[in-house]
């Protein structure tokens, strides 16, 4: 992947989070503070105007205003933790022009890292790392993985976020009662992947 | 010169009402706040935890408290964007009291240490004590 396929995944997923607005928001008002898909698409629809006219072809440098614009601009908790893993990711893609898969995987590795670090999450807390951890561990120990796969996989891990106990976030102030809803989190992380995935398919083809 | 305080809510009405309480109390010591996002909507931005911070500090330190969750989140990550090697300490403690609290060790001379513990002490300070 170039800078530009970079740029159309990142505006991919803004459609996406700006069709998927209100579910966001109605999955985290049920578990959450009722914000996570506004806030979502108030932040990547600023990213995207600020990337529209970015040239530069290094792909950690448009990271980089991805994860600041994120930052800056999304509020509640994903911002910093999606602007924490773009940041990593960003550091992993610095000077490169051309991405490989296995530099994508380190890449994503690294944002995951970033996210544990922020969040101080692990697998099973119902969060955003229930849907990165078990599928980059896939990803990288399986790199031929079909991308139709890897999506099922994805939507696999969103899914398994309904059956879990919320331990961090505002979730968590409802102990089990946050049994038996997604977590909003994993369903923007699924967007992210899903994305990603159907990219890499154009640009295989 | 004293530590400088800063507070981090997802309001930015909560930490001006509390800056208000605490300006009352201790005229002197330096008071950061970072309410609301940038649009000033309710959530926390990194960026405006950061320029408070800067904005209070004259090298013995700060001391920040939060509200809710996110609000440590940003409160970390504008922490890592410093460039400066500020002296800063999260408290765990409630916001309200425990600012009170550390205003109060700072406007004596208290290091950050000590602010932080005052702050941090009042976790166990029952509030009904004597009531009975």
């Amino acid at each position: 992947m170039n800078q530009e396929d970079f740029k159309k995944w990142i505006k991919q997923v803004n459609e996406r989070i700006q069709e998927q607005k209100e579910y966001l928001s109605e999955l985290d008002g049920a578990i959450g503070d009722g914000d996570h898909g506004v806030n979502m698409a108030r932040g990547f629809q600023e990213v995207v105007n600020r990337i529209e006219t970015f040239e530069n072809p290094d792909i950690g440098a448009l990271l980089q205003q991805v994860a600041m614009t994120l930052i800056g601009k999304v509020g509640g908790a994903s911002g910093p933790l999606y602007g924490t893993a773009f940041l990593k990711a960003a550091g992993v893609l610095k000077g490169v022009t051309e991405c490989t898969q296995s530099d994508l995987i380190l890449a994503l590795e690294e944002g995951l890292k970033g996210i544990k670090m922020r969040g101080k999450a692990e697998v099973g807390d119902k969060t955003m790392i229930d849907v990165w951890e078990p599928l980059l561990s896939k990803w990288k120990e399986n790199p031929e993985t079909s991308l139709k796969e890897l999506k099922a996989f994805t939507a696999e891990c969103m899914e398994g976020t309904r059956h879990l106990e919320a331990k961090k976030g505002r979730a968590a102030y409802l102990g089990k009662r946050s049994i038996g809803t997604l977590d909003p989190g994993s369903v923007s992380s699924y967007i992210l992947f899903d994305t990603l995935f159907s990219n890499l398919e154009d640009v295989a083809s | 010169m004293s530590v400088g305080i800063v507070l981090v809510s997802h309001s930015h009405e909560l930490v001006k009402g509390l800056a208000d309480i605490l300006s009352q109390v201790q005229p002197d010591v330096k008071i950061g706040i970072a309410g609301g996002t940038e649009e000033g909507d309710i959530g926390t931005s990194a960026f405006k935890i950061k320029s408070a911070i800067e904005a209070v500090d004259d090298g013995e330190g700060v001391a920040v408290l939060f509200d809710l969750g996110s609000a440590l989140l940003n409160a970390e990550l504008a922490q890592e964007m410093m460039d400066s090697e500020s002296k800063i300490v999260f408290c765990d403690a409630p916001i309200v009291e425990g600012a009170y609290a550390a205003v109060i060790e700072a406007g004596i001379g208290g290091s950050l240490e000590e602010v932080v513990q005052s702050a941090e002490g009042v976790k166990t300070v029952s509030k009904l004590a004597g009531q009975n």
